[in-house]
């Protein structure tokens, strides 16, 4: 399988935070070829092993989330309509006219609604739109529906992944299975590598709710170090330069408090031996990522986090490019060959 | 399946060229004359079994959609867009579009949430804050594939099962569907059936028909909103999906011809099929140019209710469309039985 | 069990300060001999220990504190300026009266108003009737912490009070407790009567750490929506039964749990609800996310006006979260 059709297939996947099972299918059969263990963890996490040649060797996280922002039902009208709140954070002005699948017993699709304009009174015109105002259309009625669908039963957004130009895809749940296809390019280009390190590929859960599962998958692997793969806003018009990174200019490597500087810099020169496009971006606090409880977890963690350049984020048409993945894969996978004790042992002399 | 196939053809008003080839090409399937004018109408002559005289008779559906249109291309290779027709701007953000004669895919993205200040998130995203994104990376990029003032309509997959029809651009091609399998029955009086072009933007096509058929009765058939939602009073559903096809009483282009209406009232009830009366008063309909065309046409107007129109998806219940079907259908023969006093 | 309940709730426990509470509820162990032990925070731990082959540790969490508002300065005419312990809803305090740990009163006024936007606790003092800073500090302190006085009332089959958040959860599991005390168990149970739940889930976080359970289940209140206009639309009423925690702000419940207390509750006819609480957290959001992941999920009791002096809940469902919690720890886990 290539990048391409990984990338399809595991847009395609709903995994919704905390019911990641469809997507954590997929993404155990696609690893296996690659890795050395496998296992699951209390919250569904997904711990990847692949051993290092050197038995003390260095403990090394990779991770990336594999959920996405949802919807989950909180009650059924009396004409079969839907009412819902989100799992994640949206932008509610992206959801009128947006279909989604709604998991009951069996999946159902439906599409968000909302009134149309001339309904709106007053200063509703000039205003978006609030979640309580929406609900979801199956064009069942209450009886069919309550057969299948509870309160409680979530619902993913329906988009299929759109191939323009320059190599961009753009779709929804980018955010973050890009980071997860980051992580697979890495074990695939280490499969012909060697490396001393141990190293661990984690596709966290209930990253988008308050990254949950990287709280207790951390704890558990108890790592030498850990280095997050996510997204970052990509270029778009109107945005400030210093907010957004351009699409096709590789991977962005964050620094500030959140981030073990000497991680960063040894990313960095990674990318530069081995002639990697790259960027830099900066994060005054403690980043909206995995990397956030990783760095606090046990007794302190050297951090890192590398970031995909996503268009249009948390939205069903998020907008990336497939060089940056690949490029990333690569990057990830030349530093953990390179990693030795000796680097590792230098990170917490600050 | 008609209305699905025809869901999915890119055809804004102005733009209707593929929609048009779609129905040309069944009408030649189907041995049914037909001609063009310069607007683009598609009139199609069907003939009847026994009787060739012209009762006058004409039935129509407006064959464009709501969509957009390139307006400029930025130095970054985004694109912005004019609205072309009355589309709901609260629902364009993140929707993927096709653009052009050979639909080139784009997306229409918004800054992201996250770098949002509160009160941005308030306001709502309308066309000029809005972009198209095709992947490009500069303006020469994008213009390598797309110009300005081509045409941009919605992409979405349309699907059907047991009980909904979903898809874009239902309004009207559940109209179009409708009138191609009346074309495909017998009947045994002639009529012209019209495709209409620019409904959307001020009922224009229709207008021109009516001048060169010169009917005496006419029926357009419409998708009309349904408005049976949550977030409305039962008193402003305007129809409802499951009360059957809808007779227009009264909207803002026209009111419908009595006669008219009585007899479409008359032939559902002796076919025993379900109708509502359109309880709303705006809007207009192809019958507005049609009614005051010549020295006046009787002119009534029956639809399909459907929900969410002028979005990227709306739905609609199969049962409806049948029952225009039929209705439609009686209403034809009982203007060969009865004839149909004005 | 009315009785119990009327003590609880009249008793006084802001969080941080919930002695009061905890030796009430100590009183009502020493009634059926349950041993008990308390840790540094101030949790109270029951264990029904189990060696069993399969037994698996359950920790039950109902939380004593309730929310309060805590004394930051006393003015030269004796009025008394405060913050809020917990999520305290400001609309309601104007002309409330208060009730401090050593039996002092008081109540609260407001300062004039321009603007809706400026009203806030910092507009808001206390009032405990004292002519001067010197009569006031006779009678409290900075630092003391306040409730918010009101008498229990029964009508018909609700019960209304103040902080049946979460006294109400803590009335059913000891109810459970009693219930099951001569009964042989499958598994081991850690009944955890928990701190500084309304301040941040912050004692159910170390005792989780420290006891190391398979599983956790919080018994606390949940919104309803069954009232005109409510903040948040919900299916869940009064009067349906007890609510299976799907998720709320602080946690997704594991499938697992919610899973088998739908099964429990409909092996033995127990009516239930399904909740998804869109703005609220418990005891299960700590557990949770201790150490390697503990999965967890939440027995809620629905109560309308949470967080007023006049919370009110539906003697039905109290009974009937009895039921389900007992068949729920007698059921293999």
């Amino acid at each position: 399988m290539e990048l391409d059709a990984f990338l399809q297939e595991i847009t395609q996947k709903d995994g919704v935070s905390g019911y990641e099972q469809n997507v954590a299918a997929f993404i155990s059969e696609a690893f296996s070829p690659y890795i050395d263990d496998a296992r699951t963890d209390n919250l569904g996490n997904l711990i990847y092993y692949k051993k290092g040649k050197e038995p003390d060797g260095t403990k090394v996280l990779f991770c990336a989330h594999m959920d996405e922002i949802g919807l989950i039902i909180t009650g059924i009208e009396k004409n079969g309509f839907l009412r819902f709140t989100s799992l994640g954070g949206f932008d509610v002005r992206t959801l009128p006219g947006q279909e989604v699948t709604i998991y009951g017993q069996e999946p159902i699709e439906g599409i968000i609604g909302y009134k149309p304009p001339y309904m709106e009174k007053g200063k509703e015109k000039n205003n978006s739109m609030e979640m309580e105002n929406l609900f979801i259309d199956t064009g069942l009625s209450q009886e069919q529906v309550k057969k299948t669908i509870k309160v409680g039963s979530v619902a993913a957004i329906k988009r299929n992944m759109l191939t323009l130009l320059n190599n961009c895809r753009s779709g929804k749940a980018l955010d973050d299975r890009a980071g997860v296809a980051v992580l697979w390019q890495c074990a695939r280009e280490l499969s012909r590598m060697e490396h001393e390190a141990h190293l661990y590929f984690v596709a966290t859960v209930q990253e988008e709710v308050g990254t949950r599962g990287a709280v207790v998958s951390t704890y558990g692997i108890s790592p030498d170090l850990g280095i997050a793969v996510d997204v970052c806003h990509g270029d778009f018009p109107g945005a400030m330069e210093h907010e957004v990174s351009p699409l096709g200019k590789g991977p962005v490597i964050t620094t500030g408090p959140n981030i073990h500087p000497f991680l960063a810099e040894a990313l960095s020169d990674t990318a530069k031996e081995y002639n990697l496009p790259y960027q830099r971006d900066v994060s005054p606090g403690p980043t909206g990522t995995d990397a956030r409880a990783i760095q606090v977890s046990l007794g302190g963690i050297p951090t890192a986090l590398v970031s995909i350049p996503l268009r249009y984020m948390h939205t069903s048409v998020e907008l990336l490019t497939l060089e940056d993945i690949k490029v990333a894969g690569r990057l990830l996978a030349y530093f953990a060959a390179g990693l030795n004790n000796t680097f590792v042992e230098g990170l917490s002399c600050l | 399946m008609l209305i699905t196939a025809l869901s999915q053809i890119p055809g804004v008003s102005g733009d209707e060229a593929r929609v048009r080839n779609f129905i040309k090409e069944k009408l030649s399937l189907w041995g049914i004359k037909h001609h063009t004018d310069s607007l683009g109408n598609l009139y199609a002559l069907k003939e009847g079994s026994k009787n060739r005289e012209e009762p006058g008779l004409m039935l129509c559906a407006h064959m464009d959609e709501v969509g957009l249109m390139v307006s400029a291309i930025e130095k970054s290779g985004h694109l912005r867009f004019y609205k072309v027709g009355g589309i709901y701007e609260k629902y364009l953000v993140s929707k993927p579009v096709c653009i052009g004669a050979n639909s080139v895919l784009g997306v229409i993205g918004a800054k992201a949430v996250h770098l949002q200040k509160k009160e941005e998130r308030e306001k709502p995203l309308d066309a000029e804050k809005l972009y198209i994104d095709i992947g490009a990376k500069n303006k020469e990029d994008a213009e390598k594939v797309v110009k300005v003032g081509d045409y941009v309509s919605f992409w979405s997959e349309a699907s059907s099962s047991a009980k909904i029809i979903k898809g874009k651009a239902l309004d009207n091609r559940a109209g179009c569907a409708a009138l191609l399998e009346i074309l495909q029955r017998d009947y045994p009086i002639s009529f012209t059936a019209v495709f209409t072009v620019q409904e959307e933007i001020g009922i224009r096509g229709a207008r021109v028909a009516a001048y060169r058929v010169n009917p005496r009765i006419a029926l357009v058939i419409e998708t009309t909103s349904a408005v049976d939602i949550p977030e409305a009073r039962e008193q402003d559903y305007a129809t409802s999906l499951g009360a059957g096809p809808a007779f227009t009483i009264q909207d803002e282009s026209v009111i419908a011809h009595p006669r008219i209406l009585e007899r479409l009232i008359e032939v559902a009830e002796s076919q025993k099929k379900p109708y509502q009366f359109r309880r709303y008063g705006g809007n207009f309909t192809d019958a507005g140019a049609i009614a005051p065309a010549g020295s006046g046409v009787a002119a009534g107007v029956i639809s399909t209710p459907c929900r969410y129109i002028h979005t990227p998806v709306s739905i609609l219940f199969k049962e409806d469309w049948e029952n225009l079907v039929e209705i439609v259908d009686a209403f034809i023969r009982s203007v060969h039985e009865k004839g149909l006093e004005i | 069990m009315n009785e119990l309940i009327k003590k609880l709730c009249e008793s006084f426990g802001p969080a941080g300060r919930e002695d009061k509470v905890r030796s009430l509820i100590i009183g009502e162990l020493e009634k059926f001999n349950a041993e008990y032990s308390i840790d540094t925070l101030g949790n109270l731990i029951v264990a029904r220990r189990n060696q069993g082959e399969g037994a698996k540790k359950i920790l039950v969490a109902a939380h004593m504190d309730e929310i309060g508002l805590m004394i930051t300065f006393i003015d030269e005419r004796g009025f008394l300026r405060f913050i809020g312990i917990g999520g305290v809803l400001k609309n309601i305090l104007p002309g409330m009266k208060v009730l401090f740990e050593n039996g002092t009163t008081g109540v609260i006024g407001q300062e004039k108003i321009k603007e809706p936007k400026e009203f806030d606790l910092d507009r808001l003092f206390i009032d405990i009737g004292a002519e001067n800073r010197e009569e006031a500090l006779k009678k409290v302190n900075i630092g003391d912490t306040a409730v918010l006085l009101s008498p229990f009332s029964r009508e018909g089959n609700r019960i209304t009070a103040k902080s049946l958040d979460n006294r109400i959860g803590c009335a059913v599991v000891l109810e459970a407790m009693k219930r099951l005390s001569s009964l042989p168990l499958p598994n081991e149970i850690y009944f955890v009567f928990t701190v500084q739940e309304e301040v941040g889930l912050r004692g159910a976080r170390p005792v989780s750490y420290r006891l190391k359970p398979h599983y956790g289940l919080a018994v606390d209140v949940t919104r309803v929506g069954d009232t005109p206009e409510p903040e948040f639309k919900t299916d869940v009423s009064l009067g349906k039964g007890p609510a299976v925690k799907i998720k709320d702000s602080s946690v997704i419940c594991h499938p697992r749990i919610t899973g088998l207390m739908i099964e429990v509750a409909e092996t033995n006819n127990i009516p239930y609800q399904l909740e998804v609480l869109e703005r609220g957290g418990t005891d299960a959001g700590a557990i949770h996310l201790t150490r390697e992941g503990i999965p967890s999920g939440g027995l809620s009791i629905p109560c309308r006006y949470i967080h007023t002096p006049v919370e009110m809940v539906d003697l039905n469902d109290v009974e009937n979260s009895v039921l389900l919690l007992v068949e729920l720890l007698k059921h293999s886990w």
